[in-house]
């Protein structure tokens, strides 16, 4: 056998592991939701294939496109928030001008090993006008801050919360870039006079800029999956987080409150579609200039 | 990207102060200097992060010390009068049997089944895209990390059924088989192995006669030693967190990994004549992020430079 083909068999082998689970885990539940989506199940008759009713369905459901709307409120403000806080961490600790920086990288990073069952029930009962800090506060001071749960600020506490597991860990994957940066290449922008702000929009920006794309389209990928804050916060806020809060939680009641399994496959693949346009196109946008 | 990174070393830590040199006054943000100096404003900015990164832990340190009464009518950042927290450590224990510690066992057993097996097949395949050159590579490489985008409840629900029809939901394999695929894993095991291993080195040892897998075995492995490290303690978080995937296997709670179990024990309160067990959840919880925080701290050196190597392609 010529080499280049037994280069190929022995890739394909120690690829193969991955594959089969992958196919098992991946391919084939995407194929069956395909499959799933173009079919009703009914009382009589059993399954019928409907083509793209479900599909059409969806697009005419007020319920579903609230919960986008929320989630894609969420990613605008939510997003831009943690990653410019993990930006300017990751700047700030790679600058080497800041006292403690072990201490600080390692404690912003540590909610990131915090469960998000944990980190939403912990939120929760902080939150909470019983024995959480917003009760104390209100003992303290003699105000009435509602409790963000119990109000139209849901969104901005579940927002908190995603904000507090995952600013460290997107901080680490940009510090981590930053710190393969050739040192030499400030060494010869300061040379040519640049300050310091200068080095970080001209050399430590462009070189981070494929960890920057990186990060955004797992943060997307995260937004438009948003289930487990909003479900376990459900429990203490019954009023202000419906089961359609967000689309996940929404395909996830239909599937397991309502047995309907074909509408609610129909969902996740419009989901699924949204978001790899989104993060594609911030893929695109961020590559751009590289080429 | 650039092409000038230093790699397979791990990045430095802080660099010494430097001696501050005899500047002009007020000169500001050291522009002229070649070394840094430290900076107060960025140094209070980066701990306030810290403080709100670090309150909840506090928060709960401090509240699994508190009775149940306790909890209730003390200041949320201060300790109550009684220091409770072996008897709660004891009460997680023990209550309803010693369910807790039973979910604690199913834990490890996800975590090793699950994230080992997972860090392994992204150990083995990282490998094959970075050191074979085989057609259809970058294929499966689009197609893995396009399978990243698809959300969660996409997959979830075939799976559930599929399951379902093979008799698996119910049973630790319905956690554990959809675990052991880590796309984020193989991403990083890809970049960090085609930096770490160099071509000359697996040619050498093909010509002293070595075959394929010892090729792996003995020369390549141990170079992806942090590598591997770094995808483990990302897997054993993504198992140890895991929540919506067991939320549809499972039934029965003797099969429920800590965070199922915990949320069980905090709904408890709000379902019809159960036994509202805050003080338990709160230590529970503690108990439960013990050990990957453990983890974290001790093998600090290992996954950074992991992460070092690994965000090279990033």
């Amino acid at each position: 056998m010529s080499r280049k083909g037994r280069a190929a068999w022995t890739g394909w082998g120690f690829l193969s592991p991955f594959l089969a689970v992958f196919a098992l885990v991946f391919a084939a539940p995407i194929g069956y939701a395909l499959y799933l989506s173009l079919f009703r199940r009914q009382m009589v008759g059993g399954n019928s294939f409907v083509g793209l009713d479900n599909y059409a369905r969806a697009l005419g459901d007020d319920q579903f496109w609230a919960g986008v709307g929320r989630v894609g409120l969420f990613l605008v403000v939510q997003v831009p928030i943690m990653l410019g806080l993990a930006l300017f961490i990751a700047l700030a600790l790679d600058s080497g001008r800041v006292h403690g920086m072990g201490f600080f990288r390692i404690s912003i990073f540590m909610p990131y090993a915090v469960p998000g069952v944990v980190a939403a029930l912990m939120w929760g009962f902080m939150y909470g006008e019983r024995f959480g800090l917003v009760g104390n506060i209100n003992d303290a001071f003699g105000v009435s801050v509602p409790d963000p749960l119990r109000s139209d600020f849901v969104l901005a506490a579940i927002g908190n919360i995603v904000t507090w597991e995952f600013v460290g860990y997107n901080m680490l994957i940009m510090y981590a870039a930053l710190r393969v940066i050739d040192p030499a290449l400030y060494e010869a922008a300061r040379i040519d006079g640049a300050g310091q702000w200068r080095i970080v929009g001209a050399i430590k920006l462009p070189a981070i800029r494929g960890a920057l794309v990186i990060a955004t389209i797992f943060s997307i990928i995260g937004s438009f999956q948003l289930f487990n804050e909003p479900s376990i916060l459900q429990a203490l806020s019954p009023n202000y987080i419906s089961t359609s809060y967000t689309p996940n939680l929404y395909a996830y009641s239909l599937s397991f409150a309502g047995q309907q399994y074909n509408y609610s496959a129909a969902i996740a693949i419009i989901m699924g579609v949204l978001t790899m346009i989104v993060a594609y196109a911030v893929q695109l946008r961020g590559m751009r200039r590289e080429d | 990207m650039t092409t000038t990174v230093r790699t397979g070393d791990v990045a430095p830590a802080s660099p010494p102060a430097p001696p501050t040199p005899p500047a002009p006054l007020k000169r500001r943000r050291g522009a002229s200097s070649s070394r840094p100096r430290r900076s107060l404003t960025f140094t209070v900015l980066t701990g306030l992060m810290a403080i709100y990164s670090l309150v909840p832990l506090v928060w709960l340190l401090v509240n699994s010390t508190k009775t149940r009464a306790g909890l209730l009518d003390s200041f949320g950042l201060w300790f109550a009068g009684d220091f409770a927290l072996w008897d709660n450590v004891v009460g997680v224990l023990t209550y309803d049997d010693g369910v807790f510690v039973r979910w604690f066992g199913n834990t490890v057993l996800y975590v090793v089944a699950g994230a080992g097996g997972a860090t392994l097949l992204a150990l083995l395949g990282g490998y094959a895209l970075a050191k074979f050159d085989f057609p259809g590579r970058r294929g499966v490489f689009a197609v893995v990390i396009g399978a990243v985008a698809v959300p969660g409840t996409a997959l979830a629900v075939p799976t559930f059924l599929m399951f379902s029809e093979l008799g698996l939901t119910n049973t630790p394999w319905s956690v554990i088989v959809p675990s052991l695929v880590s796309p984020f894993g193989l991403y990083l095991m890809w970049t960090f192995a085609s930096e770490a291993i160099p071509d000359e080195l697996m040619e050498a040892a093909r010509i002293d006669g070595a075959g394929e897998l010892r090729t792996f075995w003995q020369v390549c492995l141990p170079l992806l030693a942090p590598g591997t490290v770094t995808v483990l303690l990302f897997t054993t978080v993504a198992t140890w967190n895991n929540y919506f995937l067991p939320l549809i296997m499972l039934r029965d709670p003797d099969w429920y990994p800590l965070t199922l179990g915990l949320n069980a024990w905090s709904a408890q309160a709000s379902t019809a004549g159960g036994e509202a067990i805050f003080h338990l959840v709160i230590t529970g919880a503690l108990l439960t992020i013990l050990p990957l925080v453990a983890a974290f701290l001790l093998l600090q050196r290992y996954w950074q430079s992991g992460l070092a190597a690994g965000s090279v392609k990033g």
